[in-house]
């Protein structure tokens, strides 16, 4: 009823008001030829640039649709048991994604106990405690972290890091964490190098460029005033990163955090080299395990069959749908900082 | 009273100090690995990085070679996706910071980009896989080259974004009032003047993919003669890495260093160029 009498207000007026009626007028003028061509080239590169905007938005659905036809056969052959299944037996044609997917959460999980603390140190030592001078030159060096191959932390994590690790490291942990009651057993095995503990603690060193760099952005839009604010009252240098400027920005930190998780679930190469490749569940972290990217750069290519291939790409569907979560929440986050941001400025 | 007040004073500075110090450990730490890692590369890379590394094919085990096959297929191929992401990403940008103001459009791709930014390169390489490779039947360098243009159009799109953003609208105003139309006003103006900072994204972009081993493994597979047929197979720098460093030959290993080296030095050239000599005025993350 509103719907129809509204219309059936609306549509004179906007005839009325109609802009092309307008431009007919003015096109009456000698400038009549030149105007209209400009105007259809200004429609053309706006065609042309809207065409690829929406090009990059349907790459996203073009990689869902295709991932998920692809994984179709696994999931008619296993159903929603794939997920929760631990087998991976390409002679006997079972699959399972519990292994990887347990792999890829438990790496990204260590890599987040190590890198956070880390990236807010670093964040706070740039913005509170450097001097002007060195902010630059420490802000390159940390991004270079980020521009060194993937492939390369995989290199040197296998060649000269769990070499290390394994002599150094893992004896200690095994003798002391390893005889704590209850957690003991997730810190103990034998003192191989590679496994799911050196697979986080590399991913650690890769994520925190991501994350300190966005907790460093964030920290430095806290109003200069509010911190001042704190110091007058007497507060020190660690009261004022922890009662002002923490509360202040903990959404952008938190997504952060969840940017470099996204890094950390999805990372392949470095993660390759170190984790061991074994389809085994296993409690201690010190042993080799498997991670859906490491599962796929290792036996993709080498896959026979319908059903393994398909399976292989159902964990790559539940890799991109669980990162795309992650990141879309970081995303959001963020944006919510920046929005409030926007407001009182 | 005025004792209790000093303790607690004193309790609160050695908080602070302690605190303080640890972020100044972690600076250190994450330098120490970055100082690490690239001494590690130069101690085992430089030695075997000789003149045979330019000029000889990948070697089968046991033997001596070079590493010219891989350093031309990755040339070909990251050079072909930057020719397919460039222009894609820059119209793409073009339509987020010029026409983006209004729809459902521009802030869906927007976000979908800065997703896609951060998505995992290896869920790149299925898709393409699926795309490019399956659907022909055989492995190509231009699957390779495809998957890494999409790796490419993210960044591109963003920094083209932001960059066209920091041109002030006044500079658009005075060109729209000389009578100008839009699109004249972008790319006359708004490029132009956004340039430096484009160039920086391209920079990055390219520097990324330079170093991506899993959106190849595949797409372009691997080849170890000596071709520069696009539609076949071909060899990259970043999956020989993989495959000799894997393996149990030395003369492969040692390869695999030299290989290495070069890919970092590459990469992280063309990082310090993008940040210093066409100093961005905004950081990306």
């Amino acid at each position: 009823m509103t719907n129809a009498g509204g219309e059936a207000y609306l549509s004179p007026a906007s005839l009325l008001n109609e802009p092309t009626i307008i431009r007919e007028s003015t096109s009456m003028s000698s400038i009549m030829q030149s105007k209209n061509m400009g105007a259809r080239l200004d429609k053309l590169f706006r065609g042309t640039t809207m065409f690829f905007a929406f090009l990059v938005f349907i790459l996203l659905l073009g990689i869902i649709v295709t991932l998920f036809v692809g994984s179709l056969p696994a999931l008619k052959a296993f159903g929603p048991a794939f997920f929760t299944s631990d087998a991976w037996n390409p002679v006997e044609i079972q699959f399972g994604g519990l292994v990887p997917i347990y792999g890829t959460f438990i790496t990204a999980l260590i890599a987040m106990v190590i890198g956070i603390p880390v990236s807010f140190g670093i964040a706070i030592f740039i913005t509170e405690l450097s001097p002007t001078w060195l902010k630059r030159p420490i802000g390159i060096a940390i991004e270079l972290l980020a521009g060194i191959p993937s492939i390369i932390y995989g290199m040197w994590g296998l060649f000269v890091f769990a070499p290390l690790f394994a002599d150094h490291v893992q004896p200690w942990i095994n003798d002391n964490l390893g005889a704590l009651p209850v957690i003991g057993q997730v810190f103990q095995g034998p003192p191989m190098g590679i496994g799911m503990l050196t697979a986080g603690f590399i991913l650690a060193i890769m994520v925190i460029p991501f994350t300190s760099s966005v907790m460093r952005d964030v920290f430095e839009i806290v109003p200069t005033m509010l911190k001042e604010s704190a110091y007058g009252l007497g507060a020190t240098t660690w009261e004022v990163v922890w009662n002002v400027v923490l509360p202040y920005t903990k959404t952008g930190v938190v997504g952060g955090i969840m940017l470099g998780l996204g890094r950390a679930l999805g990372e392949t190469m470095a993660v390759t080299f170190v984790i061991g490749n074994a389809h085994e569940l296993s409690a201690s972290l010190m042993m080799p395990g498997n991670t859906i990217s490491s599962a796929l750069a290792n036996e993709f290519t080498e896959a026979v069959g319908d059903i393994y291939t398909s399976s292989l790409i159902t964990l790559g569907l539940t890799l991109f749908v669980i990162t795309f979560v992650v990141l879309a929440i970081a995303k959001l986050l963020l944006i919510r900082l920046s929005m409030r941001e926007g407001k009182q400025s | 009273m005025s004792q209790l007040n000093n303790k607690r004073y004193l309790k609160r500075k050695i908080i602070n100090n302690v605190t303080l110090s640890i972020s100044l450990l972690t600076v250190l730490f994450a330098l120490t690995f970055l100082v690490w890692i690239l001494w590690t590369l130069f101690s085992q890379g430089l030695s075997h990085l000789g003149l045979d590394v330019f000029t000889k094919m990948t070697p089968p085990p046991g033997s001596s070679g070079g590493l010219l096959n891989a350093i031309v297929g990755s040339l070909y191929m990251v050079l072909i996706a930057t020719f397919i992401g460039t222009p894609i990403g820059v119209l793409a940008g073009t339509y987020l910071a010029e026409y983006g103001k209004s729809g459902w459009l521009a802030p869906t791709t927007r976000f979908i980009n800065d997703i896609l930014l951060s998505a995992p390169s290896i869920v790149i390489g299925l898709f393409v896989y699926e795309v490019a490779v399956n659907s022909v039947g055989h492995f190509s360098g231009w699957a390779g080259a495809l998957a890494l243009s999409l790796i490419v159009i993210p960044v591109v799109v963003r920094t083209t974004e932001n960059m066209m953003q920091l041109v002030p609208s006044t500079l658009r105003e005075a060109a729209a009032a000389l009578g100008a139309p839009y699109w004249k006003v972008i790319v006359n103006v708004v490029y132009r003047s956004a340039r430096t900072g484009i160039m920086t994204g391209l920079l990055l972009a390219v520097a990324r993919i330079s170093g991506e081993t899993a959106p190849l493994l595949f797409t372009a597979l691997n080849n170890q003669f000596w071709s520069a047929d696009m539609s076949k197979p071909i060899a990259s720098l970043a999956v020989v890495i993989f495959q000799f460093a894997m393996s149990p030959y030395e003369d492969w290993q040692h390869l695999a260093w030299a290989g290495a080296l070069l890919i970092t030095l590459f990469v992280l050239t063309l990082n310090i160029l993008a940040r210093t000599i066409f100093r961005p005025s905004q950081s990306q993350n």
